[in-house]
């Protein structure tokens, strides 16, 4: 039995060792097109904040590949056959599988700004685009960021942790508000201003300027010209699906996928930010840009091409993150509509998070330590917890595992009422009586 | 170093893992490693975290650096069982 695997992220990775735990003889190859093999991608941010070394980011060792008998290949694959079972790579040439899975992952929506193919514009996908930032950053004294959510977040700080002065643009009155309510994304523009970024509300860049095919500044719609040595943009990311288009498998925003992760085409399997998977809570089919996830996905795939039947379940999205330095939890539900500043999702996203159904809110803090809670019928259905994550773990398990909340649904709505306390109360008497 | 010294650190020891061992929500981790690259004594707790196992390494000082160092709340301590850890 051949094994062919495209993409050399975590999906890749966690199918590889799903693969070979059940099947000791059949030959794995791991085909990638990153240069850097496989690597935390979350962790590029604490790279760009100089929390590690880039060289931390391996965690893997050439030994711990050897172990799973990997044939890892660098290259680029161009065109899947599925009907005679073989796809073609660049530099490679032609390679039959028996069981093939799409892990290729997502990538950075490009700005169409003019200017934008100028050198100092960077985006945040891999490691290398990391390394040219760190490089960038030595010699600029000034960026604009431009764009929502985590990724650009990550850039913000990340370059403001290297000393460079940051102007911030978001064309909105306010930072990622198809997820975060009003107050949130005060307390983190508040948190970002104070580290001394320069936030640009109502602002949209119209052109980057150049000199000798160097970014030198950016000219807004409404007309002012900001001096800057480089331009970082995550105007959201793509699955990539072109791969899968191409060779005629069901595609939307996504590959899809049914509930063991098969693709529309036989013994061909997807896996991680690439895949569009069936999300219960919402009912559709929905992306996600997590790490946790992708991991999951690829385990269970993994699994399936070796002739097990092991259904992926979806659960709440959650992803902890750092928004201007306030560690922030974000599970199931919490939003809607759209966002201006991005296309879609962004990394460290999910889709669902804006799938906010009929829910009354409760919220308590207003400063530093901040909770939200969107409150259903008999259960919550999703969380922000800001600041102190003290309530960041039995609110991930309360919401995915759907734990019944009638007895405190009405002192948790009740107005200034106590959440934090309610809802910690409960969990210590939830986890007594669930003890096994 | 004195036999009373060495009891005292053996002691102390024995008091921390008795407060704790380092456990993990492995799915909060991305895996990045700041935990690994804290430790004061070189130890993988990444690897541990990806393997979804306590960081059962008997040279663990327990101190919490990889605690308090990871940015997503992977990582805790949870009581240790010393009654199994001796028979190891």
């Amino acid at each position: 039995m051949k094994y062919v695997i495209i993409g050399s992220g975590v999906a890749g990775v966690a199918a590889a060792e799903a693969i070979r735990s059940q099947n000791t003889a059949g030959e794995i190859v791991l085909i990638g097109d990153d240069p850097h093999g496989y690597y935390s991608r979350p962790g590029l941010a604490y790279y760009l904040s100089s929390e590690l070394p880039d060289k931390q980011l391996f965690s893997h060792t050439k030994e711990d590949f050897r172990k799973l008998h990997l044939h890892r290949i660098k290259g680029q694959v161009t065109q899947i056959n599925p009907v005679q079972h073989q796809i073609e790579v660049t530099p490679n040439g032609r390679l039959h599988y028996d069981r093939l899975l799409l892990a290729v992952g997502s990538t950075a929506v490009r700005l169409k700004t003019p200017g934008a193919d100028l050198k100092g514009v960077v985006k945040l996908d891999h490691l290398e685009d990391a390394r040219q930032i760190v490089k960038l950053a030595r010699k600029a004294k000034t960026a604009v960021v431009i764009g929502g959510g985590i990724t650009a977040l990550e850039l913000v700080e990340g370059l403001t942790a290297r000393g460079v002065k940051v102007h911030y643009f978001l064309r909105g009155d306010r930072y990622w508000k198809n997820v975060l309510d009003e107050e949130e994304s005060r307390i983190i523009l508040q948190h970002l201003q104070d580290d001394g970024v320069k936030i640009h509300l109502h602002t949209e860049d119209v052109e980057i300027l150049g000199k000798k095919g160097r970014v030198v500044g950016v000219r807004t719609k409404d007309g002012r010209t900001i001096k800057c040595g480089m331009v970082a943009f995550a105007i959201g990311i793509r699955p990539r699906i072109e791969l899968a288009q191409a060779a005629g498998l069901k595609v939307d925003r996504g590959v899809l996928v049914n509930r063991y992760l098969q693709t529309s085409a036989k013994d061909i399997y997807a896996a991680g930010d690439v895949a569009q998977v069936y999300d219960p809570l919402s009912g559709q089919f929905v992306l996600d840009s997590l790490w946790g996830p992708a991991r999951e996905q690829g385990r269970t795939a993994g699994l399936n091409m070796t002739g097990q039947q092991t259904t992926y379940v979806k659960s709440a999205p959650f992803n902890v993150t750092r928004l201007a330095g306030l560690t922030t939890t974000i599970i199931g539900t919490v939003g809607h509509g759209q966002d201006e500043d991005l296309v879609g999702i962004a990394r460290g996203d999910s889709e669902t998070w804006r799938q906010m159904p009929d829910a009354l809110i409760a919220q308590s803090g207003f400063d530093v330590n901040r909770l939200r809670l969107m409150i259903g019928e008999k259960r919550l259905l999703g969380a922000i917890v800001m600041g102190d994550q003290t309530l960041s773990t039995p609110l991930q398990k309360m919401i995915t595992d759907g734990v019944d909340i009638t007895s405190i649904r009405a002192n948790l709505l009740q107005s200034d009422a106590p959440i934090a306390d309610i809802i910690a109360d409960y969990w210590t008497e939830w986890r007594v009586q669930h003890a096994s | 170093m004195s036999l009373q010294q060495m009891f005292r650190r053996e002691a102390s020891k024995r008091m921390a893992l008795s407060a704790g061992i380092v456990a993990p929500d492995s799915a909060r981790c991305v895996q990045c490693g700041i935990c690994t690259y804290n430790c004061p004594i070189g130890i993988d707790v990444r690897r541990h975290v990806w393997q979804e196992q306590t960081v059962s390494d008997s040279h663990c000082l327990t101190c919490g650096e990889c605690i308090t160092r990871c940015p997503r709340g992977v990582l805790s301590f949870q009581r240790a069982n010393l009654e199994a850890e001796a028979a190891k």
